[in-house]
């Protein structure tokens, strides 16, 4: 593997791979006092954040030192790219320090792809536009798997901003991926066009994607649900006619949770906007694996650095 | 650690050369010789015998029932995947993590006796050498492998070796077992990179 930039180009295998990598390695630090592995000293990660995040930055900073590579952070705010300097030549300015690796974060859609084609190192897509951010459908994915042991058959429920959302792309195509249905739940607004027909489109599959606008009705017969957060920054003009009448038809109260099968796990990606897509008592019910999320995610990115840089480079 | 035998490169006619070694009933007396030797030189109740995956994880496991079969006690067994400690981890395709089961409390003032199917560089051994670091300090550190081929790049040495065998480089030891190729044997094999 040499670059991660969307989850469209993970076959099964790489991506069991990868999880399967992800639960090697947390289960490897698991009640070590020091968490330090030496397998990527002397290699250097760049975290290149053209949008605000903390926990993916984070996470992406964690998971490089914990594998004793050096992590430097950069942000569009406070760098040369405040003074005018294009994408491009950041990149290769960052290349020729020595950056063995560039994850990158950036408003527009498909940033990561063409960055991939300018920069000799590996790229890591941690977000681009409303496009795809495949560490996030893999930490989902890792955590749904520790959670109900396999997502072969399983049925995923998406409720919210998916036309936004590239949390909800990524995952859509890594769940299908890994033998799950996906079940989406939004108002009209925000759903994109034809995505009723992504799952014959891609894969030749029927029935693997479906669509509906009542939550209700959709919470008895999943295995998990995954808020999205309403993406205000990305919208311009109205996509529903209120915060309080969008949370009383798509937000996750308590009286929804009891909707919910046993065994059912509810995901956030985060940051999460409590009151609006998920309640308050919601979010930290044990029944939400939120904080799990964030702490695979941690090891998700291990694996993924690891799939990137600690193995013999493929012949381009 | 060698693929187990597999199909020869694509188009090759004839089947690569394969030449077995030792028999299941030959790498059982191994196994038992070396049982009676570390009962020998320790005392099995202060041991830890830590296997190195694959092969090396069913060979502590077997050592450890000859053991207690001999000696009375059953030493403990651990894992230990010594991958990410490698320090040749670029010159091949990525490789797949096993898992790493140690005891909760540490290695402190254990005698481990690591367990590894061949050596061959010492590499293998050397990375678990500063994997073991991280879960504690061991009183002592031994090695036991099923077969000593020779070709050490690094000054290690092995305390206890099932059986050695004079090989060139340009062959390949496949150690067989049970419990991860279906039969107990040793083979050598013309290599084929």
């Amino acid at each position: 593997m040499r670059h991660l930039l969307s989850t469209t180009d993970l076959q099964r295998e790489t991506a069991t791979a990868l999880l399967d990598t992800a639960e090697a390695l947390k289960q490897a630090l698991l009640g070590r006092e020091v968490r330090k592995l030496p397998t990527l000293r002397g290699r250097t990660v760049v975290t290149l954040f053209y949008e605000s995040s903390t926990r993916t930055r984070a996470s992406f900073e964690v998971a490089g030192k914990w594998m004793s590579a050096d992590v430097v952070n950069i942000s569009a705010a406070g760098s040369s790219v405040a003074k005018g300097e294009s994408l491009r030549d950041t990149a290769l300015t960052l290349a020729a320090m020595g950056a063995d690796c560039i994850v990158i974060r950036h408003p527009a859609s498909g940033a990561a792809h063409r960055l991939a084609s300018w920069v000799p190192t590996h790229v890591v897509n941690a977000g681009d536009g409303t496009h795809q951010h495949p560490t996030q459908a893999l930490l989902d994915a890792a955590t749904l798997r520790e959670r109900l042991g396999t997502l072969n058959g399983r049925t995923v429920t998406i409720v919210g901003d998916v036309l936004h959302s590239r949390v909800a792309r990524s995952n859509i195509e890594l769940l299908i991926t890994l033998g799950a249905r996906v079940h989406l739940v939004a108002p009209a607004t925000l759903l994109p066009c034809g995505v009723e027909n992504w799952g014959v489109e891609n894969w030749g599959v029927a029935n693997r994607v479906t669509v509906g606008h009542d939550l209700d009705a959709a919470l008895p017969g999943t295995d998990a649900v995954l808020m999205l957060r309403v993406q205000v920054e990305r919208m311009q003009g109205g996509f529903f006619p209120s915060a309080r009448e969008y949370s009383i038809s798509y937000g996750l109260t308590e009286a929804r949770l009891e909707l919910l099968p046993e065994h059912a796990v509810v995901l956030h990606p985060g940051p999460m906007l409590r009151g609006m897509e998920i309640a308050h008592s919601v979010a930290d019910s044990p029944r939400a694996a939120i904080t799990e999320q964030v702490r695979n995610g941690v090891h998700v990115r291990m694996a993924v650095l690891y799939h990137l840089l600690a193995a013999q480079e493929e012949q381009a | 650690m060698p693929p187990p035998s597999g199909m020869g490169a694509v188009g090759e006619a004839r089947p690569p050369r394969q030449r077995e070694l030792l028999s299941a009933a030959e790498v059982a007396r191994i196994v038992a010789r070396m049982a009676h030797q570390v009962i020998e030189r320790t005392s099995p109740e202060s041991v830890m015998l830590v296997g190195i995956p694959t092969r090396g994880v069913p060979l502590a496991y077997r050592l450890a029932g000859r053991i207690c079969e001999f000696g009375g006690t059953r030493p403990g067994v651990g894992i230990l995947d010594v991958t990410l400690y490698r320090d040749d981890l670029r010159r091949r395709p990525t490789r797949p993590l096993h898992t790493t089961e140690l005891p909760a409390h540490g290695l402190d003032d254990a005698l481990v006796v690591l367990v590894d199917d061949v050596l061959y560089s010492g590499r293998t051994v050397a990375a678990a050498l500063d994997a073991l670091r991280e879960y504690g300090r061991p009183r002592a550190v031994q090695l036991a492998v099923l077969i000593d081929r020779g070709h050490r790049e690094l000054p290690i040495r092995a305390d206890y070796v099932g059986k050695n065998l004079p090989t060139s480089r340009n062959e390949e030891v496949g150690v067989l077992l049970v419990e991860t190729d279906g039969t107990d044997a040793v083979v050598i094999r013309r290599s084929q990179r």
